[in-house]
């Protein structure tokens, strides 16, 4: 696995001059022993990997959150990140992988088959019987803010329902919705298809299905390709009909972006054009905004809003286009968290052995939000586990920004999490 | 005068040496070894670490193919853990093809190494960097091997035979005896290199194993012995591009080796014919080859990060000094018995052969001194295992498995090779030591991506601490049995290094022979130099990018061209300088 990746994670191991910058920026390793560093698993435990080893050499990586701050920060480029995501891999391969990590990481399939009695559902799981058992046999930690599933239906309920009233156009976007808001918040969904109509954008849902990062996450790498491959199927035509795939979750859009190509190497024209047909949300609006195109009839928002741009958000390298959108609604103050990771980083902190983890690194983040005082009602995230840590870590809610902009819009009740019925 | 009698003083601690004080030790002679530097300072611990299945040597040179597959499965036993069992290719490109491949694996067979033909597609799928153009692949029973440790083991198994190893004793020049027509050599006047003490060995037979220096020490009885010092280049690249010895099919020559040791991945070599074993310098267009030909095997190699670029000299011997290419020359062990050759008794010289053959080399050496002093032992070194071979191969990925298994983690001096503070404090206390390159030689300190980078101060750092906490002298004593904690068997194993030998340990129990010339200001200098050596030549791209900020680390944060204590240097600190002299082109042009 570790060679035959020579052509786009592998090479650069050899940029690593061991300067320790990803070491010190690491929030892991600041809060736990069990995690020596990117440094260590990554570039440095890398040249000890080979295939068919007598023994699996090490297990420490898999204590990586996989938040990317140490790409992020590293100076000469070095895919940490990624070599440990192989790394990571490897060992599944070699190894097996438990039953948590493999339900944790089929989040569609859990999305569709609570989605069928989502009451129910969610009875079933959020008990605290069911949580101490689902604890004691499977290792999801019982504090972990696992979703509720949708009880009003899912957001494909709600777009196929609604199509008579959607706006026609000849401005057409393709909505990526993800997992998260097709099961468990179909209301991030109705506020991205406000926005985009409110713009003047005929929105279009083509069948689709995870991008397979909670399956990258945990290893699976052959799950995952099974899973890009059919989301090219899919998309292919509208990207190649110039189409944008603009996606509110922003880790799937970075999946669809570099994550999957990378990571499993999948390198033909077909996965090239969906990486460049692909955008998270804001980048796409701030691109609008940029052309003179995006509608500033913005109502006036009193509010103190924390942001926290998550890592993976981060990752994407487009800078913070959420914030530079935010910022343009009248009497939003809003405070730019500068942590480094909320924890949670998707699957990573609902496992009962880095459960702890994830709240120490997300402490940074809480503090924060704690900080900014006494008239903050909300926070703001763009990722959907970030947002359910953030939740879990403040006790106060969190919003996706596009909620936050549909409101400005008049279009959306922050409180409901429903649009406004005109 | 200090006095020491033997009966046979082995000089030179290369793998030669060490193998044949293993070998005579064993049969139950007396043995002293003196090696003027650390043990495997010289070709031993300069070549790529092939441990040949012979297939490099089928077609030229059925005979030493076959010594060669002999040992290898020998090698394979007594030596385990000194073996990663890598496999080899041997890999027909388009421009190799002809009909070598098969005389190769007629050759093979005609001498019983085992040699399978493999499909290309399995050869990519274990291999998937190797030049998919390849036509035709062999598999034979190449691995890698670990000179040093090697070295150390064939020591300690000789100094649990009684054999006493003397490093830092260099011979200053040999005791004759006897008139004209009985000349004898009896012995050797010997210098310890750190405290300058001279002494006699009186030996009832010499062995002269000095490797590429073999000449120089057979002039010291008068004899003239042709060592044609033949410079290999080998360059080495920051990781593994490949897991397996991958060798062209081809009649041998330059770069056609590629050998996986531990975590990186050494081509070689060149073949240039040198003046004298030292200095060596490497020359641009050796390193430029290297990576020209190991694009060849593996597109892409010559963009991959180098780490760096060392020179070893084989001591490839001739009886009449032609000017024939290194290659020519043959590679067979040569045994030179004096008393027949030139009526100079009681002196033998071993010389010749390669790193696979070391054990055989000492077997014949050692039957020879039987046969002086007229008694017959049986040789045993075949069927008897050094100590630490019960841990059986090692593998790339032993040490990471060992910090993980036991969260040594913090514990890391070298990050680069994973090497841990007890790591160091054991092998310093173990192994007579004086620069931090000894420590290289023992733990692999320094020999990773930033070549002494983050490690060299740290190292330096708890030598000094150990030197003032008493817990550590350097121990140059000659007495016999003064090393007898010399335990390398585990040396470069983390896992097996969990508690410091500093307990029970009794300083200042030779006063008179610990080197006192210890200075962590000399320590980090040399070291330093020792690396950057090293790097000079291949000074470009990412290797360049590490270099800068080493320089950063040294120059502005440590700012060690100020340090204190500039006049002082170790008997190696004239060896890690530069050769700055002009070669013959340069001299041409001007």
């Amino acid at each position: 696995m570790f060679t035959e990746s020579w052509h786009s994670v592998g090479p650069t191991l050899d940029e690593c001059i061991k300067c320790n910058i990803c070491t010190s920026y690491c929030p892991v390793s600041a809060v736990t022993d069990l995690f020596p560093g990117p440094k260590y698993v990554g570039p440095q435990a890398q040249r000890f990997r080979e295939n068919g080893q007598p023994q699996s050499p090490d297990h420490s990586v898999d204590y990586c959150s996989g938040c990317r701050v140490c790409n992020e920060v590293c100076p000469t480029g070095v895919k940490i990140a990624e070599i440990n995501a192989r790394a990571r891999a490897q060992i599944v391969a070699e190894e097996g992988i438990p039953l948590r990590n493999r339900l944790l990481g089929r989040n569609e399939t859990l999305g569709k088959v609570g989605s069928v009695a989502p009451a129910l559902a969610n009875f079933s799981l959020h008990n605290s019987f069911s949580r101490v058992m689902a604890e004691k046999v499977m290792g999801i930690a019982r504090e972990a803010p696992l979703p509720h599933w949708s009880t009003t239906g899912t957001f494909g309920d709600w777009f196929k329902k609604t199509q008579s009233v959607r706006l026609k156009s000849d401005k057409k976007v393709v909505y990526y919705h993800g997992c998260a808001t097709m099961y468990y918040e179909p209301f991030v969904g109705k506020a991205a298809v406000a926005v985009f109509e409110h713009n003047g954008y005929e929105v279009l849902v083509p069948p689709q299905n995870c991008c397979g990062l909670p399956l990258l996450s945990n290893g699976e790498f052959g799950a995952a390709e099974g899973y890009h491959q059919n989301n090219i199927n899919k998309l292919l035509v509208y990207a190649q009909a110039g189409l944008d795939i603009v996606g509110t979750s922003t880790s799937c859009t970075l999946t669809l972006k570099e994550e999957a190509p990378e990571l499993l190497d999948m390198h033909s024209e077909n996965v090239h054009a969906i990486t460049m047909a692909t955008w998270d949300i804001f980048e796409w609006l701030r691109e609008r905004h940029g052309l003179g195109e995006l509608k500033t009839d913005f109502s006036e928002m009193n509010m103190v809003l924390p942001y926290h741009a998550p890592c993976q958000y981060r990752a994407h390298r487009i800078g913070k286009p959420a914030r530079d959108i935010l910022v343009l609604i009248p009497g939003i103050d809003l405070r730019e968290s500068q942590a480094r990771c909320c924890g949670i980083a998707g699957t990573y902190g609902y496992k009962k052995e880095k459960y702890q983890i994830a709240m120490d690194v997300g402490a940074e983040l809480f503090n924060f939000v704690a900080d900014q005082g006494e008239a903050v009602e909300m926070t703001a995230c763009d990722s959907e586990t970030c947002r359910w840590q953030l939740e879990h870590g403040t006790d106060l809610p969190s919003r996706h920004p596009i909620e936050i902009l549909a409101a400005a819009y008049g279009l959306y009740d922050l409180d409901k999490r429903d649009l406004v019925n005109r | 005068m200090h006095k020491l009698e033997t009966e046979v003083l082995v000089i030179g601690g290369g793998a030669t040496g060490t193998g044949v004080a293993w070998d005579a030790s064993l049969r139950g002679f007396k043995v002293i070894l003196v090696e003027r530097r650390d043990l495997t300072h010289g070709t031993s611990g300069r070549y790529h670490g092939l441990l040949h299945s012979g297939g490099r040597y089928a077609v030229k040179d059925p005979h030493g193919a076959a010594e060669c597959i002999a040992e290898n499965q020998i090698l394979r036993v007594t030596h385990a853990h000194c073996i990663e069992d890598t496999s080899g290719f041997f890999v027909v490109l388009p421009e190799d093809e002809g009909d070598y491949p098969d005389k190769f694996k007629a050759g093979c067979d005609a001498v019983g190494i085992p040699c399978t033909e493999i499909s290309v597609a399995e050869a990519l799928r274990r291999e998937p960097l190797l030049n998919p153009r390849i036509s035709r692949v062999f598999e034979v029973p190449d691995g890698s091997s670990d000179s040093f440790l090697a070295a150390h083991a064939t020591a300690q198994a000789a100094r649990n035979a009684g054999a006493q190893i003397l490093t830092y004793h260099e011979v200053t020049n040999l005791i004759m005896t006897g008139g004209e027509s009985d000349r004898r050599v009896a012995g050797a006047m010997i210098r310890n290199v750190v405290t300058g003490e001279e002494m006699e060995i009186h030996a009832d037979i010499t062995v002269n194993a000095a490797g590429a220096w073999t000449g120089k020490l057979a002039a010291m009885a008068g004899i003239q012995v042709t060592i044609m010092p033949s410079k290999g280049t080998m360059v080495a690249m920051n990781h593994r591009l490949v897991n397996t010895v991958v060798n062209r099919c081809k009649m041998p020559s330059d770069g056609d080796i590629i050998v996986p040791s531990h975590t990186v991945c050494v081509i070689g070599t060149t073949s240039v014919n040198v003046p004298e074993p030292e200095p060596l310098r490497i020359e641009p267009w050796e390193v430029n080859k290297m990576l020209e030909e190991g694009d060849k095997m593996v597109p892409g190699f010559a963009q991959a990060r180098v780490l760096r670029a060392w020179a070893g000299v084989r001591p490839l011997f001739q009886d009449t000094y032609t000017s024939g290419k290194g290659r020519d020359v043959t590679r067979k062990l040569a045994l030179l018995d004096h008393q027949e050759r030139e009526g100079v008794g009681g002196f033998l010289t071993i010389t010749g052969g390669k790193w696979t053959t070391f054990r055989l080399m000492a077997e014949a050496t050692v039957d020879d001194v039987c046969r002086h002093l007229g008694t017959e032992r049986p040789c045993t070194t075949a069927t008897t295992p050094v100590p630490g071979a019960e841990q059986g191969n090692y593998w790339l990925g032993h040490r990471l498995h060992d910090i993980e298994e036991q969260h040594l983690q913090g514990q890391l001096v070298c990050e680069c090779e994973l090497v841990t503070r007890t790591m160091v404090e054991n092998a310093a206390r173990r192994n007579p030591l004086l620069t931090l390159d000894d420590l290289r030689r023992d733990v692999r300190l320094g020999k990773g991506p930033c070549q002494g980078g983050f490690c060299t101060y740290r190292g330096v750092g708890i030598l000094h601490e150990m030197k003032k906490a008493g817990s550590w002298e350097v121990d140059m004593s000659d007495e016999a049995g003064s090393t007898a904690k010399w335990d390398v068997a585990y040396l470069q194993s983390p896992g097996h290094n969990l508690v410091s030998d500093a307990d029970g340990h009794q300083s200042n129990q030779h006063p008179a022979n610990t080197a006192d010339s210890f200075n962590p200001n000399l320590l980090l200098r040399d070291f330093l130099q020792e690396r950057w050596k090293g790097v000079t030549p291949i000074l470009w791209g990412r290797q360049l990018k590490q270099e800068r900020l080493d320089e950063l680390i040294y120059m502005s944060v440590m700012n060690v061209d100020h340090l204190p204590d500039k006049e002082l240097a170790s008997p190696v600190t004239d060896f890690y300088r530069f050769d700055t002299r002009p070669t013959v082109e340069e001299v041409a042009d001007v």
